[in-house]
């Protein structure tokens, strides 16, 4: 299964709903593209919905940090919202826990930013 | 005296496509080995990482060129080998992804997932034949089949 991404707005942020895999390939492509979507929309507030990413590699890892990074040189903010266990051990491993905010309440997710 | 495995041989294309294929095998066999979810997940993860790095880095993503699967399950332990026809690299020369210097690289973290998810990690360069790689991790006593 591939990723799928839908995008919706709310108040100020994109919420980006992802499903599927984030690997090497395809899925890394698309989210890329959709970063550099919005960011050219001017489109700075991304949250990054992960609840049904089946399946994420080593390649969609560095794509996360590459979108964080990308989003942050724009004077934005990319936050991650409900990781499923097998991201959540990832992201602890590879140490990058404490690089993103991570959320799992939507609506606390959406107000971290308009304290931001 | 150790018995004889119970072996199981694929031959790939060099094809980022034949990943998930790799994936649904690898699956099988760990749970045939008598692996737990959470293990099976770290060896699917470490068979991945490794193939990714057989076709895209050792077979240098060309689709003529093979990739060799070897899984030999032993009483306490599963040995997949993998076999590129690439030239191998020096693991010592693999940066450490977790140091402050590299933590927000893109790319890096394979080697390390590998390593985190297995008990062993072995690389071989095989001179005018390629590159084999060799996970192995250990079955859990309490986890086998009765």
């Amino acid at each position: 299964m591939s990723m799928k991404a839908t995008i919706r707005q709310v108040d100020s942020v994109m919420v980006v709903d992802i499903s599927g895999r984030i690997t090497l390939g395809e899925g890394c492509a698309q989210l890329r593209e959709l970063i550099r979507d919005q960011l050219g929309k001017g489109n700075k507030r991304v949250l990054l919905n992960l609840a049904d990413v089946t399946y994420i590699d080593s390649s969609g890892i560095g794509e996360l940090v590459s979108a964080f990074t990308a989003v942050s040189n724009q004077g934005g903010q990319l936050k991650l919202l409900n990781l499923t266990k097998k991201v959540h051990d990832l992201l602890q491993i590879t140490k990058l826990y404490t690089v993103f905010d991570i959320h799992d309440d939507e609506a606390q997710a959406i107000s971290s930013f308009q304290k931001a | 005296m150790t018995s004889e495995p119970s072996v199981v041989e694929v031959t790939l294309e060099s094809d980022l496509k034949n990943l998930e294929v790799a994936e649904e095998i690898v699956r099988r066999v760990a749970g045939t080995a008598g692996f737990g979810e959470e293990s099976e997940h770290q060896i699917e993860m470490a068979l991945h990482e490794s193939m990714i790095n057989a076709i895209w880095h050792g077979n240098k993503n060309d689709a003529s060129k093979r990739v060799w699967l070897r899984f030999e399950i032993y009483k306490d332990r599963l040995e997949i080998h993998i076999r590129d026809q690439g030239v191998g690299f020096n693991i010592s020369e693999v940066p450490d992804p977790c140091s402050q210097d590299n933590l927000l690289k893109v790319s890096g973290r394979g080697i390390f997932l590998i390593r985190t998810f297995m008990d062993e990690f072995h690389v071989k360069y095989l001179p005018g034949s390629g590159t084999e790689v060799t996970l192995v991790k250990r079955i859990d006593p309490a986890q086998q089949p009765k």
